[in-house]
């Protein structure tokens, strides 16, 4: 058995606000092979950005309870201290936030900000640098001219393809992807999806993939973890999920996604998500589930179904193991 | 025909000018460039496109918040292009609008009664009436029980109902028109299709006409008897629904149709086919065809010369594009 | 806003101990203000402060609140009145008149106890005399408490008559003389009757740092002859104290009570009222140019930029000069001058930023005019940000009212704190060693300001979340 590249055991991130404790991550566990891209699939404030953000340590102050394991290459990423931490982030693993369009400093040339991860966490000379932020852009599909432009001067599929180079530039093991295409065009959106496939196989990639988006998660996942209520629901290969979720919260989802090239039937989830301060005992899904019975009021644990999936619903009970 | 047709715009432009400095203009940006079409009471039309297409302009030059440049509106036999103070008060009562952002579209300040007796103070609806006006539009809309939302304020709503008060106060006036500008893509997934399919329950109620502007195709399916499909500020191609989605005819709704993924696992083998380049500048468009810089079907000396008219290539189905003309 | 959204809003106040205190601090001015205008009602207090004299007369001058006697070692003397006309005074009269004649006697003794340290600041008699013809004539005798008389003097009596016992220049001589030939040395400097005739009579009496008080029972005897069967006497002795009531008197007798309460209240009226209307005409010229842009906005813009180069403490103090204004039309003209100042940018770029709100462009849409989307959705949704800085500008505006008053620049009858300044300051209060006439107002002045201004950070706290902690 091929020793997975990143290890995610019992996470648990809770922050504390005025209003109670959230508890964004609840006990999360799951794993990504080399070159392997795990998409992370859930609604507004399932908790995925918190599940980011805790791999990679990019943690606001209100935090209170971060525990669990974190395992990079056999390396837990938890018992490192922050100095130690700076120097795994962007060599071994770097992230695309949500919204990065807005990332880039509006008063540094492009070429240069791209440059920077290679200066701060290389110590490369800034002519090097320099030289090696030209070539990135131009595996992103940027111009290499276009490193002494100001950020206003591109395009937002351009400005996204420019943070997508600096997540590169370091050549880490494992990019986070949060939300990389939301804001952008349907073409430009394929066409930064085009550039993260080539790049996937080109360069061996890991991709942790964050969206809300089902059909565009499906254009790079290997792998496909659904969230729900801080938790995963559903685990399982790519193959298995788009064509028959098992989770009842995946099926309605997948339901709910009107598709182009098929008729199907239409569904809606009624009633929102539970709230992360208070979450309910029991399945946190159990209120708007259509199959929900009486064992739903304890906390269903893992089970793991077919070998390769892994569902948290009591409706797996029998078919499955723990 | 005509007491069926409830908007018929012709030549529409929506010019927004350039300035330079304090005076003289640098240009304009041909936002909404010679738009023609017809609606019919109770149908609904998706105005598909991408970001700088002109499909919000167009929208909202059609309910009047933008003053048209060029060409004509005409709404139930009544031309409405150059309306003023009065007559345009009258002419916002029979439309309604629908926004993306259904948090912003709520004044933060005032509760869901006033938000909703607003529109009905101003067009000086008698106190008596309001009341049972306003409950009968948050029944509408299923905010349930009635007295439960009244009192609250919009921060304390979800974004899914949200959405649907800015619906119940887009509707309290009784309109023949609503314009829903990108109605669900701040919405999560599992809410969107909630409130489309009230949007359309209320069409089929009321027999609203609703122009339902989106960049998502895959809706377009069930909630619209029409597509138009613009670029650049010009609409493309107009086709029934079922037609267009079987058979696109323009070089760039094919496109449009062969990358929006539907969630299939065969998607990350495949690379597709994206056109190059980005859309074009406004103020200088390109000669000719607009598309025509990433158009694989290129007929070098006329698409790049001349602009496409719109045609009829079969029944209910318009396309502007050399390849048909 | 709801009632609600205030009663929320005013609990997380509450949270703040600043904002506890500054509302503490402005009940306590706020419940002076109300006092003051319960008790003295403003004409009155503007009478009692512009005729002074009249009213004060038995007042001291220049004299120190009576707390002042809690830190001094010397217990200082306290206003002491006898009066004829109020028996309870301790006045003693009798007149007497035979069975046949006109003429008759008369006798009037006031009595009064002195046990202070230090000597009163000045001695009066008032005297009223009924006659129709022949005025009466008296003769005034003063008895210490060890039993020596000294006769002060002998006059008519008018109908209403006044002996300033203290500035009568040929009882000072006399009694200087006295004292010598009592002690055996001469008395070195001009030792006033005030001192002169409570003195202890020994050595103590010749260098004015030693004098010492007798204290005692002190006695005036007046003895006289009335002409007229109808005639009568009535006379009013006052032995003025060091120190009166709770804040002392100024150079006009006038109780400093009256002008510290009084202004109270006009100085929060004025503060308050300066900052609202400016802030709100502010405002709305603000939401006015931002919305309807184009040439409205250029021309408020660059009215607003024109009225800012301008210099406002000058331009107002040069109209205060010219014109002696009221406190009321001051306020107008200041408001005037402010409303095209700096609020006005700030507040357009804030309308600039809400102009382009999706809930502006709904309403348009649903038919509102211009006028309802100015009022109705952008100003209430800028107000709540513009409160903390309108609490804030009270301060300022309390100050400025206070300035010009202290410049002399101000209403020159209103009883404001700043006037009170500037009485100290044009009498030179503090070489004179007066403190408290210039502490107190300047006092309640840092006090008010401090309470509005910890009021305003609190509130800028709460509707600026940003500001505040995590």
């Amino acid at each position: 058995m091929v020793k997975p590249l990143l290890e995610v055991k019992n996470l648990r991130t809770y922050f504390k606000t005025r209003k109670g404790i959230v508890k964004a991550v609840d006990n999360v566990s799951f794993s990504v092979k080399k070159g392997e891209t795990i998409a992370v699939i859930g609604e507004s404030g399932c908790g995925k950005s918190s599940l980011a953000k805790s791999i990679i340590r990019l943690l606001p102050r209100n935090i209170c309870t971060y525990e669990g394991e974190i395992l990079l290459e056999n390396e837990d990423l938890m018992k490192l201290e922050e100095k130690e931490m700076n120097e795994v982030r962007w060599a071994k693993i770097s992230m695309v936030s949500q919204a990065a369009l807005n990332s880039l400093n509006p008063v540094i040339k492009v070429g240069q900000q791209v440059a920077e991860p290679l200066i701060i966490h290389e110590g490369v000379d800034k002519k090097t640098a320099l030289e090696r932020a030209r070539k990135a852009l131009s595996m992103v599909g940027i111009p290499e001219t276009f490193a002494e432009r100001y950020p206003f001067e591109l395009s937002g599929g351009m400005k996204q393809r420019a943070i997508i180079a600096m997540a590169l530039i370091t050549d880490p093991d494992l990019i986070i992807l949060d939300e990389p295409t939301s804001a952008l065009d349907v073409l430009t959106q394929a066409s930064i999806m085009n550039m993260l496939k080539i790049i996937k196989g080109k360069m061996t990639k890991t991709f942790m993939f964050i969206t809300h988006d089902i059909a565009v998660s499906s254009e790079l996942a290997d792998k496909v973890a659904v969230m729900y209520a801080g938790q995963i629901v559903e685990l399982t290969n790519a193959e298995n999920f788009y064509k028959a979720p098992l989770h009842p919260y995946s099926i309605k989802l997948m339901a709910s996604v009107p598709t182009l090239r098929t008729d199907k039937k239409l569904d809606f989830i009624p009633g929102t998500p539970p709230s992360l301060i208070d979450p309910p005992k029991g399945c946190r899904f159990a209120e708007r589930c259509p199959w929900r019975f009486e064992k739903c009021e304890k906390e269903p644990p893992s089970f793991l179904v077919k070998g390769d999936s892994i569902v948290k619903c009591w409706l797996f009970e029998s078919k499955g193991s723990r | 025909m005509s007491e069926q047709l409830l908007l018929s715009v012709r030549d529409l432009c929506k010019w927004f000018e350039l300035r330079k400095g304090l005076f003289g203009k640098a240009g304009y940006v041909k936002a909404v460039d010679e738009v023609s079409f017809d609606l019919k009471k109770g149908d609904a039309v998706s105005l598909v496109g991408e970001s700088g297409s002109g499909k919000t302009t167009l929208g909202k030059t059609i309910l009047r918040l933008y003053k048209p440049t060029k060409g004509t509106i005409i709404f139930e036999g009544r031309d409405i292009t150059d309306l003023k103070a009065r007559q345009l008060l009258e002419y916002r009562r029979e439309t309604g609008l629908v926004q993306q952002d259904p948090y912003g579209a709520l004044p933060p300040f005032m509760s869901i009664k006033r938000v909703l007796e607003d529109p009905l103070a101003i067009h000086k609806v008698p106190k008596s009436e309001r009341i049972d006006r306003i409950y009968k539009a948050l029944e509408e809309v299923k905010l349930t029980p009635v007295e439960d939302f009244i009192g609250k304020y919009p921060h304390m709503l979800s974004g899914g109902q949200q959405q649907r008060l800015v619906i119940a106060r887009a509707i309290i006036l009784n309109p023949k028109l609503i314009v829903a500008d990108e109605p669900v893509s701040m919405l999560d997934a599992s809410v969107r299709i909630e409130i489309l399919t009230l949007l359309k329950e209320l069409q089929n109620k009321y027999g609203l006409s609703v122009i339902y502007i989106t960049h998502d195709l895959s809706t377009t399916r069930y909630f619209s008897e029409w597509i138009y499909i613009m670029y650049a500020g010009k609409i493309v191609e107009k086709a029934l629904t079922k037609t267009l989605l079987d058979n696109p005819l323009h070089p760039y709704s094919q496109v449009l149709l062969n990358i929006i993924p539907d969630p299939d696992a065969e998607n990350r083998l495949k690379i597709k086919d994206v056109p190059p380049g980005e859309p074009p500048s406004l103020v200088n468009p390109p000669k000719g065809c607009r598309f025509h810089p990433r158009c694989v079907y290129i007929k070098n000396g006329i698409c790049n010369e001349k602009e496409p008219r719109e045609v009829e290539v079969e029944k209910d189905h318009f396309v502007r594009c050399w390849l048909y003309d | 806003m709801s009632v609600r959204r205030l009663k929320e809003n005013f609990k997380q106040l509450l949270a703040y101990k600043s904002a506890v205190a500054g509302l503490c601090i402005l009940g306590f001015i706020i419940g002076l203000s109300i006092y003051a205008v319960i008790t003295i009602p403003y004409e009155e207090a503007v009478r009692a402060w512009r005729l002074g004299e009249d009213i004060s007369i038995n007042n001291p001058r220049n004299a120190a609140p009576s707390w002042i006697n809690l830190f001094l070692q010397k217990n200082l003397p306290e206003t002491i009145i006898i009066d004829t006309l109020k028996r309870e005074s301790g006045a003693r009269k009798a007149v007497v008149f035979p069975e046949t004649g006109n003429v008759g006697a008369l006798r009037i003794e006031l009595p009064f106890e002195f046990n202070y340290d230090d000597f009163p600041s000045e001695l009066n008699l008032f005297l009223t005399a009924n006659y129709s013809e022949i005025m009466p004539y008296i003769t005034i005798d003063w008895v210490k408490p060890n039993g020596e008389t000294i006769r002060l003097k002998e006059m008519v009596v008018k109908s209403s008559d006044r002996y300033y016992i203290s500035i009568d220049d040929e009882l000072t001589k006399r009694l200087r003389t006295y004292l010598s030939e009592k002690v055996g040395f001469e008395v070195p400097y001009e030792i006033p009757p005030q001192m002169a005739l409570f003195a202890v009579e020994d050595e103590s009496v010749l260098k004015p740092e030693t004098v010492q008080v007798l204290k005692g029972k002190y006695k005036m005897v007046i003895v006289g002859t009335l002409f007229e069967r109808q005639s009568n006497v009535d006379c009013r002795l006052v032995v003025y104290g060091k120190v009166f009531g709770l804040a002392g008197t100024d150079h006009l007798r006038r109780d400093l009570m009256v002008a510290l309460l009084w202004g109270a209240p006009i100085a929060v009226s004025f503060g308050v009222l300066a900052s609202i209307s400016i802030s709100f005409l502010q405002m709305i010229i603000a939401a006015v140019s931002a919305w309807y842009g184009r040439w409205a906005d250029m021309l408020l813009q660059k009215a607003t930029e024109f009225n800012m180069i301008l210099p406002f403490l000058p331009i107002l103090m040069m109209i205060a000069i010219l014109y002696r204004l009221s406190i009321w039309v001051l306020l107008v003209v200041v408001i005037v001058l402010s409303i095209f100042g700096s609020g006005v940018k700030t507040y357009r770029a804030m309308f600039l930023q809400v102009k382009e709100l999706p809930y502006i462009e709904a309403a348009q849409a649903y038919g509102a005019g211009n006028v309802r989307i100015i009022f109705r959705y952008m100003i209430p949704k800028v107000l709540p940000t513009i409160i903390p800085s309108l609490v804030l500008s009270v301060s300022g505006f309390v100050f400025l009212e206070a300035a010009l008053a202290i410049l002399g620049l101000g209403d020159p009858v209103a009883p404001t704190w700043g006037k009170i300044i500037n009485d100290a300051y044009t009498k030179g209060a503090l070489y004179q060693g007066y403190f408290y006439w210039v502490l107190e107002p300047s006092f309640l002045l840092v006090l008010t300001s401090l309470g509005f201004a910890l009021l305003g950070f609190a509130l800028d706290k709460i509707f600026n979340p940003k500001l505040s902690e995590m």
